[in-house]
């Protein structure tokens, strides 16, 4: 029998709550962990120890935190000396983070500090077994055209994608987090972040949604973006887009999904005037459940849907939102 | 103005994948400069160019075929070319890294970076390589060197020995101040990277191009075994084509509605 290994788990908060992808890399880690092994969260930002709780009840064993106002803005030096003086505390064999702009940009920073290996992007965890076989993680390559599973020596580094792994449930009744606060070791701050132009506030990230709604072409200008948004968000979701879309100007590249650009696996998504050129597809097909919407009966995007409807997004985009309002 | 751009070769966005026991097939592949990567050639061209004299270096680990990405780079305006070709190198990011910090003058953050005996300024390299996708590389290779990193920008100025630069951090706009050397990667909205010109194609032939291998950077193969392993790749399974709707607008309308609810339960 194995000597009982510790599994740490990152959480992001983000607008004052803990995001779902917390959660998931928590998953991540239970998914990876063997029987008796103990898993940890930790918590780095400003005010965010008041989230413990809530890892606790989805079976953190105990939060290591460390809290700060100086911590309120991801600053890459300043979060790896932190990462780096809770790991030293916990001496995981893996650290798991979500796959988000901190996460991936902690991760290889991290990484690198412990000269260690790290999966990143995880999509599926199968759990390393008894005699010491260690788990392995499957990422998708070229945007999801092929899929690879990979392990690492520990201890490795691993971010999640959001959306992918499962979230242990809570446990109600679960008690008060055992929280350790981390003094981190001290960190030359060269890169100052002078502002943050808030551009998202109240919008669900396209990474995490459930359900996002697409624009391509077909959508003729950045005001053909509205019916999409009214979609999107009686359905709760984010808008996305095409690279098409981007290169005419009608959308941010932040937007942007495909080969470059995000890689999106919502529950739903709604293709509209998307025709579905190779690399789109790449970045989509991950999802569970396709819908496309386009005037071109031969576009390629019909091959991936699982419904399609041939017309004009601009007539049937509306109508479905009266739709979905009125259910 | 010394500038190192790091840039991968990887497959055109536009090929579909094949395996042929088990790996990717490069039978008759179109190979391209990394998206991402093209952005930071063409931002070191910028930067030159903009500071009124210097330097940009392109820099890749890779097989003997990656000389043509190189190639394409010095031909949109990089002045010389460097690749690590060595398969004792290991296939993950680590071992990648470790190779690229070697040749910048080491890892440990022991001073600042080099290049060919010169202080290098800015390292620039993608945002995440369109293949492999991890995003780990340049980070990491910033985290070796001890030199401060913004990543993912999509501006970015520098001057005086201090640059300024915005960061895409999930739709949000960071602005982030940070004195020289540091690393940047590239996000798209950076720039819009040039073509070869023909004189350019031409040029290239004559710009210096090195080769090195691990004992040129004093390593060892230890120094650079992989962390981690792949054990398996396979393609995802297809998507069978799914159904039309049918009917004037709202009855399909409708119709999608019901059959998300009830068939597709998704909402």
């Amino acid at each position: 029998m194995a000597a009982p290994k510790t599994w740490l788990a990152f959480a992001e908060a983000r607008d004052g709550a803990l995001r779902q992808v917390s959660f998931e890399a928590l998953g991540a880690a239970r998914a990876a962990a063997a029987d008796g092994d103990a898993i940890v969260a930790a918590l780095i930002g400003s005010g965010v120890a008041a989230h413990a709780d809530a890892l606790a009840a989805r079976g953190a064993a105990r939060v290591y935190v460390v809290d700060r106002p100086a911590l309120a803005v991801y600053h890459p030096e300043a979060y790896l000396a932190a990462a780096r003086s809770i790991v030293q505390a916990v001496q995981p064999a893996g650290v798991f983070l979500g796959h988000t702009a901190a996460g991936r940009d902690l991760a290889p920073q991290l990484a690198a500090a412990l000269r260690c290996g790290a999966v990143t992007d995880v999509t599926a965890v199968e759990p390393g077994g008894g005699e010491g076989a260690p788990p392995v993680f499957a990422r998708p390559l070229y945007a999801g055209k092929a899929v690879e599973r990979r392990t690492a020596a520990e201890p490795f580094v691993v971010t999640v994608r959001p959306n992918n792994v499962r979230a242990p449930d809570p446990v109600d009744g679960a008690g008060p987090a055992d929280v350790v606060a981390i003094e981190p070791e001290g960190a030359a701050l060269r890169a100052i972040v002078k502002d943050v132009v808030k551009k998202t506030s109240g919008k669900i990230d396209l990474s995490e949604a459930k359900v996002v709604v697409s624009g391509g072409r077909g959508v003729k200008s950045a005001d053909g973006f509205a019916p999409l948004q009214a979609l999107a968000d009686a359905l709760g979701g984010a808008v996305g887009a095409s690279r098409g879309a981007c290169d005419a100007g009608y959308c941010d590249y932040a937007l942007q999904i495909g080969q470059t650009g995000k890689v999106v696996t919502p529950e739903l998504y709604i293709a509209c005037g998307i025709s579905g050129a190779i690399q789109h597809l790449a970045g989509m097909s991950g999802s569970r459940v396709i819908v496309a919407i386009n005037k071109d009966p031969e576009a390629p995007i019909f091959k991936v849907a699982d419904y399609g409807i041939v017309g004009d997004l601009f007539d049937v985009v509306p109508l479905l939102t009266e739709a979905f309002r009125a259910r | 103005m010394n500038i190192v751009v790091l840039v991968k070769q990887t497959f055109d966005t536009e090929e579909r994948i094949v395996l042929t026991d088990g790996v990717v097939s490069e039978d008759g592949a179109k190979f391209v400069i990394n998206p991402y990567d093209e952005y930071a050639v063409e931002q070191g061209i910028l930067m030159r160019d903009a500071a009124g004299g210097g330097k940009v270096t392109v820099l890749s680990v890779g097989p003997a075929r990656v000389a043509e990405a190189l190639r394409t780079a010095l031909a949109m305006g990089a002045d010389e070319a460097v690749l690590i070709d060595d398969p004792r190198i290991g296939n993950d990011e680590h071992a990648v890294s470790i190779a690229l910090a070697a040749a910048l003058g080491g890892a440990g953050g022991a001073g600042a970076p080099t290049l060919g005996g010169a202080p290098v300024d800015v390292l620039l390299g993608g945002n995440f390589s369109v293949d492999n996708g991890a995003g780990q590389v340049a980070v990491r290779l910033a985290a070796l060197l001890g030199v401060p990193h913004v990543a993912s920008v999509t501006a970015l100025e520098a001057s005086g020995g201090a640059a300024r630069a915005e960061r895409d951090a999930e739709g949000d706009v960071e602005v982030v101040e940070v004195p020289l050397p540091a690393l940047f990667t590239a996000q798209q909205g950076l720039n819009e990277p040039r073509y070869p010109s023909l004189p350019g194609i031409m040029k290239a032939k004559k710009k210096p191009f090195a080769t090195l291998t691990l004992d040129d950077l004093g390593l060892s193969p230890d120094d650079v075994a992989p962390k981690t392993t792949r054990v398996g790749l396979a393609l995802p399974p297809a998507r069978a084509a799914g159904r039309l709707l049918a009917g004037d607008p709202a009855a399909q309308a409708a119709e999608l509605a019901r059959l998300l609810r009830d068939e597709a339960k998704v909402l």
